[in-house]
């Protein structure tokens, strides 16, 4: 009975992909419905998924409705472990070094980059739903991809922007909030002026003071790496983007050199500090208090600014899907990953994430959530504006290994804290990224 | 029943077998008794150890089995200042953290040997900080040494002492001096307990006799009480020099190494490289580095303290 119920996933996942779409071809023989392939669970098979701790509750739903219909579909048990989301890459990697564990993970950033060779190639499935759904987000891809070959699928990005209190901006003098760096700079002096400081951490907050240095470099023009994967930090790009954020940091509240994730968060909670960057997560905190009311009314976010290379460039989180080639049941996790791309499934799901999660597929950027609350709007463009970290080199170990040892987040910390000159600290980034870039 | 068999077999009767002769002989069983013990010292103590050290020499990353390369790690190691500052961090977080505890730990061990009322209740209640896990406290510490909402902050600045928030684990010195404080408040109860202990075995009459004698409180201490403690001293404060140069936990949730690597003690760069960063081999080659200060304060504890001569109060 199973296995009937089985063979018939394809099918019902193929038909719901039909009719939302509207059926415009037929269903070929290992085609389903938009040429995605269909892929036939193995006997008996269970997967076993590793995630991270989902940050929105409707998230984590929507994500287990989806699973929950796949397994009514097919008969195939999912297994979801929660990590939180720092320890989801070292379990990840030992997952993939010992060659047991869960069957596919919920990852960040270029994890997938960082045991290729232990992955399952989904090559056929992510060409084909890049065919179906617009096609992917470049940025997005590229922690998806290694040359032609697709290791991972591309999830989601989970936007960063600033959030800000409207009140204290107008208080401040500005009506509106500057589109760049310098017009930025002057807003946080005058929020400093009036004793509603900003705050971005320059600790080692693993997403949050990521995101802050790498908008810093990019913004102004600087690299880690050139495209042949050379070490390029120590440029007069690099220098002016240290020189801003010292001016920055100047009118930051005291103390973010010590913050980690969540520290912002907190200030910005208790009105300590009335602009800082962060997912929606932070907007929803105050929303879902009905203590915090008039805060969540006077919450206002925007993209961070543009600076002088003249375009917005954001790092983001990433987060990518992959299959351990140790799984036994290689075909099911396709047949999963397929269903949860399906585009009522995965509308359902970015729609439950209240923009806590971008499209990776540019054909649901119409969803809804995006237009439902002014507050979504900046999150929106997280996938557009995403650029790979260890741009503009390849993605690998090097990469993730100088954004793990915090090496452009020290870099400015070392610079705006007075503990180097800023020529010291790009030098010293730089010695500490070739030591990654070696091989 | 068996020497009966053999006795029938007169071509084995003096010539019994290995495993036999093995059993009969003292040596021999002591022998197999200790097999298993020494095969789970080796599945679980050599070779992981064993291991860590070959991964030093290689450029092993995650998912990628390495090569060997010799010293280069250790080289790179040399010439990296956050290592060194790393090293310099962790000498500094073990001698201030051991120093306080041993003197805090000894002071709380010889009021709680006097004799005072509730004096069992006091003795189990210093246990408490022990019994928290380490988590659980370094995160009430994360609180306490926040930058915006220390309460220690708030109470100083409602007494009007100062006029904005200490700046606790953001700036390095005060950073390195929150971190040992949270260390020692946890490491204290180890280091009294164990040396109340050693206390108690001290017999009374030698007080009583050096007393008659004339002896003050100070003499006491320093001619009878420090010299019989000091085997205990040993080995209490041998255990609480490694378990503060491992130190991993409390750093990783109060600064994670920041702020800009002020904090990071050896073992916590060790993770950092090794698992987040996925560099095996560099994170192994930190681990491995651990090893000689870890002997040498082994040795300083065994060979120092507990020199026969300076126990009796004699000179070297």
């Amino acid at each position: 009975m199973s296995i009937n119920r089985r063979q018939v996933i394809a099918g019902t996942a193929g038909l719901a992909a039909a009719t939302a779409l509207g059926g415009k071809f037929g269903i070929g023989n290992a085609l389903a419905q938009d040429g995605i392939p269909t892929f036939t669970p193995e006997e008996g098979a269970s997967l076993r998924l590793l995630r991270w701790v989902p940050f929105v509750e409707a998230e984590e739903e929507a994500w287990n409705a989806n699973t929950k219909a796949f397994t009514e579909a097919t008969g195939v048990e999912v297994r979801i472990d929660q990590e939180s989301w720092e320890d989801v890459r070292p379990k990840a990697a030992v997952a993939a070094n010992i060659g047991s564990g869960p069957d596919m993970v919920m990852g960040w950033f270029d994890d997938a980059h960082q045991y290729p060779d232990k992955l399952l190639d989904l090559t056929d499935l992510g060409v084909a739903l890049g065919q179906a759904h617009g096609g992917w987000y470049e940025g997005l891809e590229g922690y998806a991809r290694r040359g032609d070959q697709f290791i991972a699928l591309p999830l989601c990005a989970i936007g960063n922007a600033i959030c800000y209190r409207q009140s204290h901006m107008e208080k401040a003098g500005f009506s509106e909030f500057p589109k760049d760096t310098a017009g930025f700079l002057e807003l946080c002096k005058a929020l400093k002026a009036q004793g509603t400081p900003a705050g971005f951490p320059h600790g080692k907050a693993v997403g949050d003071a990521n995101n802050y240095a790498h908008w810093l470099l990019w913004s102004h023009g600087g690299q880690m790496v050139d495209d042949q994967g050379k070490v390029t930090i120590n440029s007069p790009e690099t220098l002016a983007a240290i020189e801003y954020a010292k001016q920055l940091y100047d009118t930051f509240i005291p103390g973010t050199e010590s913050w980690l994730d969540i520290n912002n968060n907190r200030a910005f909670m208790a009105g300590q500090v009335s602009l800082t960057a962060n997912g929606v997560s932070l907007y929803y905190a105050a929303k879902n208090d009905p203590a915090m009311a008039e805060m969540a009314e006077d919450i206002r976010s925007v993209t961070l600014p543009i600076g002088p290379i003249g375009k917005s460039v954001e790092l983001h989180q990433t987060s990518t899907l992959s299959v351990f080639n140790h799984t036994k049941y290689p075909e099911a996790a396709k047949a999963y990953l397929a269903f949860m791309y399906q585009a009522d499934k995965m509308n359902a799901w970015i729609e439950g994430a209240s923009a806590y999660c971008c499209q990776p597929l540019k054909a649901f950027a119409d969803n809804p959530v995006w237009t439902s609350n002014p507050i979504h709007e900046p999150y929106s463009h997280a996938s557009e504006s995403l650029r790979p970290n260890g741009y503009a080199g390849p993605l690998g170990a090097a990469s993730a290994g100088v954004m793990a040892d915090y090496v452009l987040v020290d870099m400015f910390a070392e610079a705006v804290t007075g503990q180097r000159s800023a020529e010291e600290a790009a030098a010293n980034a730089e010695r500490r990224a070739n030591r990654y870039y070696r091989v | 029943m068996s020497s009966h068999s053999i006795a029938d077999q007169p071509s084995v009767q003096n010539r019994p077998s290995v495993l036999e002769r093995i059993v009969q002989s003292r040596n021999g069983l002591g022998f197999l008794f200790m097999l298993p013990a020494a095969a789970f010292l080796l599945c679980f103590l050599t070779y992981p150890l064993g291991l860590g050290v070959w991964l030093g020499f290689t450029d092993t990353s995650i998912g990628r089995p390495g090569i060997f390369i010799g010293l280069e790690n250790y080289i790179w190691l040399w010439n990296d200042s956050v290592f060194w500052l790393s090293v310099f961090n962790t000498m500094l977080y073990t001698v201030v953290a051991s120093v306080l505890k041993f003197g805090l730990g000894l002071w709380l061990a010889l009021i709680l040997n006097e004799h005072m009322p509730f004096k069992n209740f006091f003795r189990a209640i210093i246990l408490l900080p022990w019994v928290v896990p380490t988590v659980l406290s370094a995160l009430a510490f994360w609180w306490i040494f926040d930058s915006q909402f220390s309460i220690l902050s708030w109470v100083l600045m409602e007494l009007g002492l100062i006029s904005g928030p200490i700046n606790f684990l953001g700036e390095p010195n005060n950073a390195r001096a929150s971190v040992i404080a949270a260390n020692v408040w946890r490491g204290i109860p180890f280091v009294a307990i164990s040396l109340l202990a050693g206390l108690q075995t001290i017999p009374q009459s030698l007080h009583e006799a050096a007393a008659l004698d004339g002896a003050t409180p100070w003499q006491r201490f320093r001619r009878i009480t420090l010299p019989l403690l000091t085997p205990i001293i040993a080995v209490v404060m041998t255990f609480s020099v490694l378990f503060t140069f491992t130190d991993f936990q409390l750093i990783y949730v109060l600064t994670r190494g920041g702020p800009v690597n002020a904090t990071h003690l050896m073992a916590t760069l060790s993770f950092q490289r090794a698992i987040p960063g996925g560099q095996l081999g560099e994170g192994a080659a930190i681990a491995v580095a651990m090893i000689p200060f870890l002997l040498a304060a082994i040795l300083f504890s065994f060979f120092g303290l507990q020199r026969r001569k300076w126990q009796q109060g004699g000179r070297d």
